[in-house]
């Protein structure tokens, strides 16, 4: 039997697509306990590093001309910052922080996500439901600490009209709480897609006679996955910024 | 499959072929995301990286970032300051240069006022003087005319008196120097 799984294997095609996404412990192959070093604190690590690379490192001259690095480090602080600021409002601003740590974590780790061979932390449901569930409780208690009840006006649209109002009222209350599934749902899955899709590619280039096309395909996916990394990041950096939004202003 | 045969054979067989981790890999749920053994451990590492990023960038980045941004926009506002400043002096010089035109042009416009005023008098002094001149030669003139007239007619008595009586005694009469006289008189009135 275990000659028939091996018979698969030579028979040319092997798709292992996921096989990427697996967390492994660093040292050793015992079971994975809380604190194990993993893979995933390896990439995550290598985030952090990056991140101090290209925040830190790079402003350190202080220039007034920037260089290329510190150029990148004002382009981000200032993209942030303005998307607080057009989004959230000018009191939204003093969440920037946290919006930045959330926006350069997700961008990095999406980035390193792309270095074949490499581990996506991003991708994994795990990561992104503890981040967009942060946000929710975050932002909820925040709404309900500011406003006190009149936060739930959030959800009494008082410019409809009256009979539609409850009706409205029930829709608004499921959006709200669908947001933090959609919210972590969305980058886990566009992530693990793409990566799981140039993995399928990838097996396709064992048969010669299909081979070059698999290399285009998987050069256009490589396309195709920078520029959902950037804007997975950017779409997650957003909507946080308009739940925020709501919770300083839930008045419509 | 293979997971049947790996708990059905034993151990022994997979690790001899190596099919080990495909066998873990597959006795897991198809995602590996949803392999709730590992959520734990991506949790923790998790919290630890967005701590470890919130701490960096709030202790050193942002403020350094936000440093240099403001420097940079304090440099291009005293510059513009700056420039401003000497856009004004330039402006206040091109006005005391336009005044000091202006000053200038009144001045020679006075002085080309006075001169004409000055230069008018003395062409007027020296008109009338000349006026003066003119009608005291004129005068004098006339009064010479009307002598010389006046001689003239007392030289034209004489002759034609003499012509007269010279005629008269050519044509053998007796000239009588009374009717000579008077005769000639009459002719020279009318």
């Amino acid at each position: 039997m275990a000659s028939e799984a091996h018979g698969a294997e030579e028979g040319g095609l092997v798709f292992h697509p996921m096989d990427q996404f697996i967390v492994k412990p660093l040292f050793g192959d015992g079971p994975i306990a809380w604190y194990t070093p993993t893979n995933v604190t390896l990439w995550m690590g290598l985030a952090v590093l990056a991140i101090i690379a290209l925040l830190v490192l790079s402003t350190s001259k202080r220039a007034i001309v920037p260089s290329r690095g510190q150029s990148i480090a004002e382009l981000a602080y200032g993209f942030v910052y303005k998307m607080v600021e057009d989004v959230a409002g000018k009191d939204g601003v003093k969440y920037f922080p946290y919006i930045m740590t959330l926006f350069m974590f997700i961008v990095c780790a999406n980035f390193l996500g792309l270095i074949p061979m490499s581990f996506t932390t991003t991708s994994h449901i795990a990561v992104t439901v503890v981040m967009a569930m942060a946000v929710f409780l975050t932002v909820t208690i925040l709404g309900f600490y500011l406003h006190g009840a009149s936060f739930l006006k959030l959800f009494w649209i008082s410019s409809a009209p009256l009979a539609l109002r409850p009706i409205l009222a029930l829709i608004e209350v499921i959006s709200y709480f669908v947001r933090p599934v959609s919210h972590s749902i969305r980058l886990a899955g566009n992530m693990m897609a793409g990566h799981a899709v140039i993995k399928v590619f990838a097996a396709f280039a064992a048969i010669t006679a299909i081979a070059p096309l698999s290399v285009l395909a998987i050069t256009a996916i490589y396309a195709l996955e920078v520029l959902v990394s950037f804007i997975q990041a950017y779409v997650f950096a957003i909507l946080t910024c308009v739940y925020l939004k709501d919770a300083l202003h839930p008045h419509h | 499959m293979a997971t049947e045969t790996h708990s059905a054979t034993g151990d022994g067989l997979a690790d001899a072929v190596g099919v080990d981790t495909h066998a873990a890999a597959d006795a897991a749920p198809g995602m590996p995301q949803l392999d709730f053994s590992s959520f734990p451990n991506q949790m923790f590492w998790l919290v630890v990286t967005l701590v470890v990023i919130y701490l960096v960038l709030t202790r050193v980045a942002l403020p350094r970032i936000a440093a240099i941004l403001a420097e940079r926009q304090g440099t291009i506002t005293n510059d513009l300051a700056a420039a401003e400043d000497l856009k004004a002096k330039a402006v206040e010089a091109e006005a005391a240069y336009n005044q000091a035109l202006a000053d200038a042009r009144t001045e020679a416009q006075a002085i080309v006022a006075k001169a004409k005023a000055e230069i008018q008098a003395d062409l007027d002094v020296a008109i009338q003087k000349a006026d003066a001149e003119i009608a005291a030669k004129s005068a004098e003139s006339e009064k010479a005319i009307a002598e010389i007239r006046a001689g003239a007619m007392d030289s034209i008595k004489v002759v034609a008196t003499d012509t007269a009586a010279e005629l008269v005694a050519v044509l053998g009469g007796k000239a009588d120097d009374k009717a000579i006289g008077s005769a000639i008189s009459d002719r020279l009135k009318g």
